[in-house]
């Protein structure tokens, strides 16, 4: 395999909070190839978004990042200055947000924002840029790109937002996107459309993707690989069939048990009990312990670290070849 | 647009109606304007003819209307002390008035924008920390106070601006003014200070606020996203979402600096409107005093009304509700 576009490594994010520190992310590692999409899901919480936010450094204090490193295309760039780490956002990393209806500048026509973000980056004239920015808008699937290239957001519905939301993460053909729950906020005859478009531009530029959501169904379609988080750590990580159809990892398990199907038996739904520590509580030993059904002893003490199980990698002692004995007696 | 400014420009219409029958009404409150004219030993015979030439044996809707035309037409009768025409007693004084509001209001906007977007930015600042320590004084001292101390200072201890008039003013057409000459832009420093202070902090303060909740929003971080440079972001976006709601009250402030200006005016012994105002109150001069409270009403009105265009100017959102009412 060659270098990868995005290569994290025990990326560590915490927020200083009055009273203590609250570690958001804790030591996580990944990486994303040319062209690959992936998937990273989880509750609200688990550090989905802040992954996405610290690899395009935009962790604001009183988060920072405070281990670990990020490189893109093999340079690192977690500590680079903000200036330099500036020039790398929007050029190199392109992010689209949740919320296509609050992204835009409201006093601004869609043109006049894509023409100053290209003209940042790159070295074009008022025109060139221009035209380049009507070629995006019609990439992207906006009609007439040439007459709606000088309306005002509020003039575009929420869909359609979006769509100039990504045209203009992708204006300065970067090499990664971070999309941050790009189809939360849409509904969902939008939300194909633009999930395919994603795909579509990926496979086009050979644009490396991390997809953030928590919508498996988004997951499924989408991703080439998927990192399931919970409470800032990545339980399980390995390609989209393999971690849909066998998920190894017990709360992976119960994720997965929680996707409705059209084909099922009238099965109810499996849920998991609990809800995930808050950062201020996180337990000893493995976070999900408190709700997990097959836990033991080494859980509550020791912090489970990915183990290789064939195609995929999962953080859980369950894997680990030398307590297996334990296990059955209190699955049982 | 048209059909919005149009519906806007009759509802001042009827504002100014209604402050028209309050102006009217003062000269029934304060007594028998026929007293007011004649003398102690006039015989009744005689008031009744001054009653009748002046058209007060008219029934009060008539007297109004004659009244609301001639104001209309600025015609609003003769002052009881000057003996002179209000109209022209107004516009002689009104160049001083509102020479003075201006400066004030631009002293205000500079220096209450730089200030708010300041201390909006670099909120953690020492800087930013006085401005904001010195801005609650500048809300709660009383103008006259800034006014005498401002005089204290720089009048009377340093010695360096005068403490009172307009200096020397040159006459342009019927317009007299200060800004031409060396005395009278001397003169006009420590007024507008006085006058502006109060507008400058809460122009800072609003803008400070402002700035801070429009940094927060989507579009900034998206803006970051997208790799702009800082300045962009602070001085292209952030800050022209911020004017919008600084534009509507730096106008209607436009015209409580005109109303205020009458405390400034008498500290400052300025000769404008605000001190022919309280000249006429201390002489029951009710012609001046009707005038005033209409101009002062026609100036809020009309500043209203431009604020409104104004804002559609800068929120394209608001030109389309506009053009397509709901």
């Amino acid at each position: 395999m060659t270098n990868p576009v995005l290569s994290v490594r025990n990326l560590e994010v915490e927020f200083h909070t009055r009273r203590s520190i609250l570690h958001a992310i804790n030591g996580i590692s990944f990486d994303i190839a040319k062209g690959e999409v992936l998937g990273v899901v989880g509750e609200s919480g688990a550090g989905k978004s802040v992954t996405g936010l610290a690899v395009i450094g935009l962790i604001d204090p009183p988060g920072r990042i405070s281990g670990g490193e990020i490189y893109l295309s093999g340079m690192r760039i977690d500590h680079l200055p903000p200036e330099e780490i500036r020039r790398i956002r929007g050029k190199r990393i392109g992010m689209i947000f949740q919320d296509p209806l609050t992204s835009l500048n409201p006093l601004y026509k869609i043109g006049d924002q894509i023409v100053e973000t290209i003209r940042t980056h790159l070295n074009l004239s008022e025109t060139a840029a221009r035209k380049r920015a009507i070629d995006l808008l019609a990439e992207v699937g906006i009609p007439a790109p040439e007459k709606r290239i000088d309306a005002y957001p509020h003039e575009f519905s929420g869909g359609m937002r979006q769509r100039v939301v990504i045209a203009l993460a992708i204006c300065a053909e970067p090499d990664l996107i971070i999309a941050d729950e790009p189809t939360t906020a849409l509904d969902v005859s939008v939300q194909a459309q633009i999930i395919s478009l994603i795909k579509r531009l990926g496979r086009d530029h050979g644009t490396a993707v991390m997809l953030v959501t928590h919508d498996m169904g988004v997951i499924a379609e989408t991703s080439d690989r998927v990192a399931v988080m919970y409470s800032g750590r990545i339980a399980e990580i390995g390609p989209v069939q393999d971690v849909v159809q066998n998920p190894l990892h017990p709360y992976a398990k119960g994720l997965m048990g929680a996707i409705p199907t059209l084909a099922g038996e009238d099965k109810r739904l499996v849920q998991i009990p609990g809800s995930m520590p808050r950062l201020s509580a996180i337990p000893n030993g493995c976070s999900f312990n408190p709700r997990c059904g097959f836990v033991f002893d080494r859980c509550r003490v020791e912090r489970p670290e990915p183990i290789a199980h064939g195609t995929q990698a999962v953080a859980c002692h369950l894997y680990d070849a030398a307590p297996k004995t334990a296990i059955k007696e209190t699955a049982a | 647009m048209l059909a919005f400014t149009l519906r806007r420009a009759i509802q001042a219409i009827g504002v100014m109606l209604a402050v028209g029958i309050i102006s009217f009404s003062m000269f029934r409150f304060a007594g028998d304007p026929v007293n007011q004219i004649v003398s102690l030993d006039t015989s009744a015979a005689e008031r009744e003819a001054v009653r009748k030439s002046l058209g007060l044996d008219d029934p009060v809707v008539m007297q109004f209307a004659r009244y609301f035309g001639n104001a209309a037409q600025f015609k609003f009768g003769v002052s009881y002390q000057f003996r002179q025409p209000v109209s022209s007693l107004l516009a002689e004084r009104m160049p001083a008035t509102l020479e003075l509001a201006i400066c004030a209001t631009i002293f205000a906007m500079v220096f209450g924008i730089l200030m708010g977007v300041y201390s909006a930015l670099k909120r953690d600042s020492a800087l930013a920390k006085i401005f904001q320590a010195v801005s609650l004084i500048g809300i709660s001292l009383p103008t006259f106070l800034i006014g005498i101390l401002l005089i204290y200072l720089f009048s009377v201890t340093l010695g360096w601006l005068p403490s009172f008039g307009r200096g020397d003013v040159v006459r342009v057409g019927w317009w007299t003014t200060g800004l031409l000459t060396l005395s009278g832009l001397k003169a006009l420093i420590l007024p507008s200070i006085t006058l502006g202070l109060f507008q400058l902090t809460l122009i800072m303060r609003l803008v400070r606020a402002e700035m801070l909740e429009v940094l927060r929003t989507d579009y900034i971080r998206f803006a970051r996203a997208r790799g702009l440079t800082t300045r962009a972001i602070h001085f292209g976006h952030a800050l022209k979402n911020t004017l919008v709601p600084v534009i509507t009250v730096a106008g209607l402030q436009f015209g409580s600096v005109i109303a205020f200006a009458i405390i400034t005016e008498t500290v400052f012994q300025w000769p404008g409107m605000g001190l022919l105002f309280v000249q006429a109150v201390q002489n029951v001069d009710i012609p001046i005093m009707a005038a005033y409270l209409l101009m002062v009403s026609l100036i809020f009105v009309t500043i209203n009304l431009v604020v409104d265009i104004l804002y559609t100017v800068v929120d394209p959102r608001l030109r389309s509700t506009i053009r397509r009412p709901a």
